[in-house]
């Protein structure tokens, strides 16, 4: 049985969302993953505190996603992408915004690397 | 008996959706992606006609969160609302569903050893709605019934290459083993060359798509031999996903003839298209 993902060739600046991710990220990603409904989402931008207080997220969390500290919320916290760029939508932060934050550059910065930046 | 007739390997990128919706399909940047498309539309509209399109998916937290995440899951219903994935309803009408088909699809899958999912109620999302509203005309509705099957790729452990590739063959035979005479095309879906986390974000690879592409028509059986860590390794964490094109190509014949083919790359992932007639 081949091994599917080899642990001791680690992919450099890369999150495999697997146990690890998945059990540690479990509580922000189910917290993203309701603002996939409407009502939850004006319930979120009309008191961002309030909202997230509905939610068991550690302090260390609701911190992250106060600052939108998006390199920390997928770097550190287990963040699964498909579900924080639920946060983002509603934070007005889209996925190469997040993108960027987690290259450690710019928008404009990130930008300038694509082939053909128009079609975003 | 249900043929089937021709497989589409195709991006589902959701940037595509917005600009879709955005009515800017004939901007400079995107104008490469959407023109590609033209000609699929009229050879599914005129030569392939299909009656069902089984469309080969992954859900990025629309139906499905981790809470219960199913490797392998089949709509049967007779209909599949658009899903709301966080950013509102798209303006595309609602899907039709064929359910009896579909559970002839998962009595003869679970059969052959395909423990699926079967779900009675499931919206979709641009994993799914993207490549049909690039493949086919809907307006005022879609022209063909659809049936999906969503597969986990983005939760390892993920279901392997060579799984997919036989979920495609049994594909095949559950088709073939159907009463009423329908012509039916599947849909290969995601990828291609793509990182979403850490900071290779923005990853891509080209050249491993082109070869990609040049071995789904020619060669599928490497790409099946692949491990998920030979993928990501090339085109990155996310690019994995192409694992689902290999369902499509398995549903195949071993020669095909080419339809069609294209390659974009503008922003942070390689949006690729073929186009397989079977048996050719």
């Amino acid at each position: 049985m081949p091994v599917q993902v080899d642990r001791s060739r680690p992919i450099a600046d890369t999150r495999i969302f697997g146990a690890e991710e998945s059990r540690r990220g479990y509580r922000i990603n189910k917290f993203a993953m309701s603002l996939a409904r409407a009502e939850n989402r004006e319930a979120f931008a009309a008191d961002e505190e309030g909202y997230m207080a509905r939610w068991e997220l550690s302090a260390e969390e609701r911190e992250a996603v106060r600052e939108r500290d998006w390199r920390r919320i997928m770097d550190e916290l287990g963040g699964n992408i498909y579900m924080i760029i639920k946060i983002g939508t509603v934070t007005g932060h889209g996925l190469y915004q997040i993108g960027a934050h987690q290259r450690g550059e710019t928008y404009e910065e990130f930008l300038a690397t694509r082939n053909a930046s128009g079609a975003r | 008996m249900a043929r089937i007739v021709a497989g589409i390997g195709t991006s589902h990128v959701p940037s595509i959706g917005v600009a879709y919706d955005q009515g800017r399909t004939g901007e400079p940047a995107w104008k490469p992606l959407f023109d590609a498309y033209e000609p699929v539309k009229a050879w599914l509209r005129d030569e392939v006609r299909p009656d069902i399109a089984i469309v080969v998916y992954n859900d990025h937290g629309s139906s499905f969160f981790f809470d219960k995440y199913p490797t392998f899951a089949l709509g049967a219903a007779e209909l599949y609302p658009v899903g709301d994935e966080g950013w509102g309803r798209r303006p595309l009408p609602d899907f039709p569903g064929d359910a009896a088909f579909s559970w002839h699809l998962a009595e003869s899958l679970v059969y052959d050893e395909f423990d699926i999912t079967l779900c009675q109620e499931l919206a979709v999302e641009h994993g799914f709605m993207v490549p049909m509203h690039l493949c086919f005309d809907h307006d005022p509705g879609w022209p063909v019934r659809t049936v999906p099957l969503a597969v986990n790729v983005i939760q390892h452990p993920l279901p392997t290459a060579a799984r997919c590739w036989k979920l495609g063959r049994a594909i095949r035979r559950a088709a073939e083993s159907f009463p009423d005479d329908l012509r039916v095309v599947v849909l290969g879906t995601g990828g291609m060359s793509h990182q979403l986390n850490g900071a290779r974000f923005g990853h891509l690879n080209p050249d491993w798509d082109n070869e990609w592409l040049d071995r789904i028509e020619a060669d599928p059986a490497a790409l099946a031999a692949l491990t998920h860590q030979d993928i990501m390794e090339q085109a990155g964490a996310e690019a994995v996903e192409l694992i689902m094109w290999l369902s499509m190509r398995g549903a195949l014949t071993d020669r095909v003839r080419r339809a069609h083919r294209n390659y974009y790359a503008p922003m942070t992932t390689g949006m690729g298209l073929i186009a397989l007639e079977d048996g050719a």
